[in-house]
């Protein structure tokens, strides 16, 4: 598994996460017309194909790896974020209060800490 | 009654469904591997976890739907889901022995930062202030 992508993805999704509760705190939606709401979205974005990233290179480690894996939670890991991301995204977009890049915040945050669980699945083969 | 089906998915409402929805996936997922790869180490903690899942899923189906009838379904899920936590994570500290595998509702929900334990209670809350301003904007209900 790649540790540099998958701290790089902990700091973006934390990044998010905080950008969005800015604009939580701000009392503004998530609007891709104004500055704020489209930056958030383009972080959540670029989180979301590291993601992708991350599964098809994951699975890919899966298989070359000479370690026995317990491969169900760790593809479940791998697929989660990738899936709950772009829901959390829609979500939240469809919200036009503050409440909506507070769906963000929760969605980004699932992101580290799935990313946790990834490492101590990799990391407890046999 | 689309209006209150709205009114339930809105605002808080709309960030209480994320977490719930997390929660859902989460539990789900969790409780399908343990029930698939090792059913006969824990039987009990594992059929808790698939219960909680089950519950989770319901709340979380019934909120985002949040017509009339849902939302009696969304309060007797998240009833049950006080019920369980409570029940649970009391159980699991008094005889730790009969829970050697975590579920989420373990120790009040404390591997997942308590929030199974204070999610109920936002729920209900949620439940009561979405249903109480139609009772106020309609004049009586």
């Amino acid at each position: 598994m790649n540790e540099v992508l998958a701290t790089t993805l902990t700091v973006l999704a934390l990044g998010a996460a905080l950008w969005a509760l800015v604009l939580v705190v701000a009392g503004q939606p998530v609007r891709p017309d104004r500055w704020h709401g489209l930056g958030a979205l383009g972080v959540v974005a670029l989180l979301e194909l590291g993601l992708l990233a991350q599964a098809v290179g994951g699975i890919v480690a899966m298989i070359a790896t000479e370690r026995r894996l317990d491969a169900l939670s760790f593809v479940g890991y791998l697929i989660g974020p990738v899936v709950i991301v772009p829901l959390a995204a829609f979500w939240g977009l469809t919200e036009r209060t503050r409440w909506g890049p507070g769906v963000l915040v929760i969605g980004c945050l699932t992101v580290p800490v799935m990313i946790l669980r990834l490492r101590q699945v990799w990391e407890a083969h046999v | 009654m689309s209006d209150l089906a709205t009114r339930t998915r809105s605002g808080p409402g709309r960030l209480l469904i994320a977490v719930y929805a997390v929660f859902a996936l989460a539990a789900t997922a969790r409780s399908a591997v343990q029930l698939g790869t090792r059913f006969d180490e824990a039987p009990l903690p594992y059929l808790l976890s698939a219960f909680a899942a089950v519950v989770y899923v319901l709340a979380t189906a019934c909120l985002v739907r949040g017509d009339r009838a849902s939302r009696t379904v969304a309060t007797v899920s998240i009833v049950v889901e006080l019920v369980g936590v409570l029940v649970v994570g009391t159980l699991s500290l008094v005889d730790p022995a009969a829970f050697p595998e975590a579920t989420v509702w373990s120790d009040y929900g404390r591997g997942y930062g308590f929030v199974p334990a204070v999610l109920p209670l936002l729920g209900l809350w949620w439940l009561r202030v979405s249903a109480g301003t139609l009772g106020r904007s309609a004049g009586s209900r």
